[in-house]
């Protein structure tokens, strides 16, 4: 086994405190054999704890598309990891996530999330998947009439939570998130930073195996940014994987997780802590 | 299932889509006011027939003895056994005679009963008052001019009567308003679940941010779509029960406080016909609109 991880430990090992210049060397030698590196991680991780997702050969082609949105995509992702899933707009990033939300059907390979089969995940068991995912977006889709508690409380509501266990979880999760004491605010009086909170709150509060975050810092300031990528940093010790699409160079190169860049469909790089990219 | 929560989401679309779920109402109430109504016309026609008229085309009535005074024909005393067997024999000896059925006194007592028992005359009569009759049924209905030049002048034959004639008239009428009636209560129908299926097209489309989140925090499909259904359906059971009520108000004002005074010979439906079909008015409004939502919501509401 030390074998096979050693040149990617050595590169890690150069990585740990260098200069700019050396990750844009890195990012070069994995894309051009992004493949052998997946195959290698595979075979490391197999002896570790249960996969949360699993893509095996995964292409998704859209109609009247000539182009795949996602080509021949293999990797697999632990409990408990940290991922963040970059790529420039088009790569393949949102169909990767819709993949995994069973939003969408892969067209050839398969997907595993948390164990399941989604391409045999009958219709009517897709809600029940999704009840151990969390979601979070850019543009957080907060309901602007209800309260901030009201918006985390609709999420258990929804999924028929017995109302003494929802008036107990939604103040607690609201206390986790930093926002303890607002919960009779309306989103439109919050800024966008303590928005998203509110959005990772109610994504978090029927405690998900799962967190899917498309760009949850994208219409915010660096600073504030900051604070939200805390905050998932701090769900992510719970347990909870995490999975996250961005383009935010600072903050991957910052938290140092593991890095899954796609370009035109295809998987190019997948690096144990990792930095944005060579392009920049 | 918190009722609660699907309650007030039913509330909340109902009240946005306040126009839309009024129109709904509407034309549900005349669409089964019109239903209903032409079930009870129907019913009615049915009352008007009695018991002899899809069975037989010609009535021979014969003499009572009370007719000898007021009936021309009959002055020579009521019908004698030997008269009513010669009049059986030449009716079954006729061609154009399918089937000949002898009503008793008593028969006729009970027939006339159960056509106009609520009436005042028939508290008065018993059946020695009644006539005893043949009928008659005709291999072909127009040829009734030959029984009736055949028995017409006989002794101890009061009347041969056409039995269609009398009524035929007015059950056309009434036939044509039912088709009439039906023909509006199809269009308003239709009517009716397009506006049903354009209330829930807007109403899916402006909860779709909350749909959204349903869909992704896990909601199964059934607690995404049973606001909108039940939203269809509680629409669709106000609008039935203004149905019930025009129904009923029909049978109040027009036919049991107005058309009863106008013509008495005619025995019209009671009460228990009009009640017998509001349950079947409620439930159509109740489960019609709750299907048509539900197959709208196939197309507007992706699960």
């Amino acid at each position: 086994m030390s074998g096979t991880l050693s040149p990617m430990g050595r590169v890690i090992g150069v990585n740990a405190g260098c200069p700019l210049r050396v990750h844009e060397w890195f990012g070069r030698v994995t894309h051009t054999d992004g493949r052998r590196t997946t195959r290698l991680r595979a075979a490391t991780r197999s002896t570790r704890g249960a996969l949360v997702i699993r893509f095996d050969n995964v292409s998704k082609s859209y109609p009247k598309q000539n182009r795949p949105a996602l080509r021949d995509v293999s990797l697999e992702i632990d409990k408990g990891e940290f991922v963040f899933l970059v790529g420039s707009s088009g790569s393949g990033k949102s169909t990767f996530l819709r993949l995994l939300l069973r939003e969408e059907r892969a067209t050839h390979g398969q997907v595993h999330v948390l164990g399941k089969d989604l391409a045999r995940l009958s219709h009517w068991k897709v809600p029940h998947m999704r009840r151990q995912l969390g979601t979070v977006f850019q543009d957080f889709r907060l309901l602007p009439n209800k309260t901030v508690g009201q918006n985390v409380a609709f999420a258990l509501e929804v999924i028929g939570k017995p109302r003494g266990e929802i008036r107990k979880a939604v103040p607690q999760v609201l206390e986790l998130v930093g926002l303890g004491g607002k919960e009779e605010r309306m989103p439109g009086e919050l800024s966008g930073g303590e928005q998203q909170r509110v959005a990772i709150a109610r994504a978090f509060v029927n405690r998900p195996l799962l967190l899917i975050a498309d760009e949850p810092t994208g219409n915010l300031d660096p600073q504030t940014s900051v604070g939200i990528m805390k905050l998932l940093d701090r769900i992510n010790r719970t347990g909870t994987t995490v999975i996250m699409a961005t383009h935010d160079q600072q903050i991957v190169d910052q938290m140092r997780k593991r890095v899954i860049e796609l370009e035109q469909g295809r998987l190019v790089r997948d690096q144990a802590r990792g930095v944005y990219g060579y392009q920049h | 299932m918190r009722a609660q929560f699907v309650l007030s989401e039913i509330g909340v679309g109902l009240r946005r889509n306040l126009t839309m779920t009024f129109a709904v109402i509407v034309s549900v109430a005349l669409s089964l006011a019109l239903f209903g109504g032409s079930l009870l016309m129907r019913e009615q026609v049915g009352t008007m027939k009695g018991y002899w008229y899809d069975k037989v085309n010609v009535s021979i009535y014969l003499c009572n003895k009370n007719d000898a005074e007021t009936q021309p024909a009959c002055a020579r005393g009521a019908v004698t056994e030997d008269q009513k067997k010669q009049i059986r024999a030449d009716l079954e000896k006729m061609p154009i005679v399918q089937d000949v059925q002898f009503e008793t006194t008593d028969e006729a007592y009970k027939h006339y009963k159960e056509q106009f028992g609520k009436s005042p005359i028939a508290s008065f009569l018993t059946p020695d008052q009644m006539q005893e009759s043949f009928r008659v049924k005709l291999r072909d209905p127009a040829k009734y001019q030959v029984v009736s030049s055949a028995f017409a002048q006989r002794a101890g034959v009061q009347e041969v009567e056409d039995q269609r004639k009398t009524l035929e008239p007015l059950l056309n009428l009434l036939n044509g308003m039912n088709i009439a009636a039906l023909g509006v209560m199809a269009l308003m129908l239709v009517v009716a679940l397009m506006l049903i299926v354009n209330t829930v097209r807007v109403s899916a489309f402006s909860r779709r941010r909350e749909t959204g989140i349903m869909r992704l925090v896990g909601a199964s499909s059934f607690y995404i779509q049973i606001p909108f259904i039940m939203e269809a359906a509680f629409a669709g059971l106000l609008g039935a029960g203004f149905a019930c009520v025009l129904l009923v108000g029909g049978q109040y004002f027009l036919v049991n406080n107005w058309l009863v005074h106008q013509i008495d010979v005619i025995q019209f439906i009671g009460w228990d016909a009009v009640l017998a079909k509001l349950p079947l008015v409620l439930a159509i409004g109740l489960l019609m609109p709750a299907l048509a939502a539900f197959v709208a919501l196939w197309r507007y509401l992706k699960v």
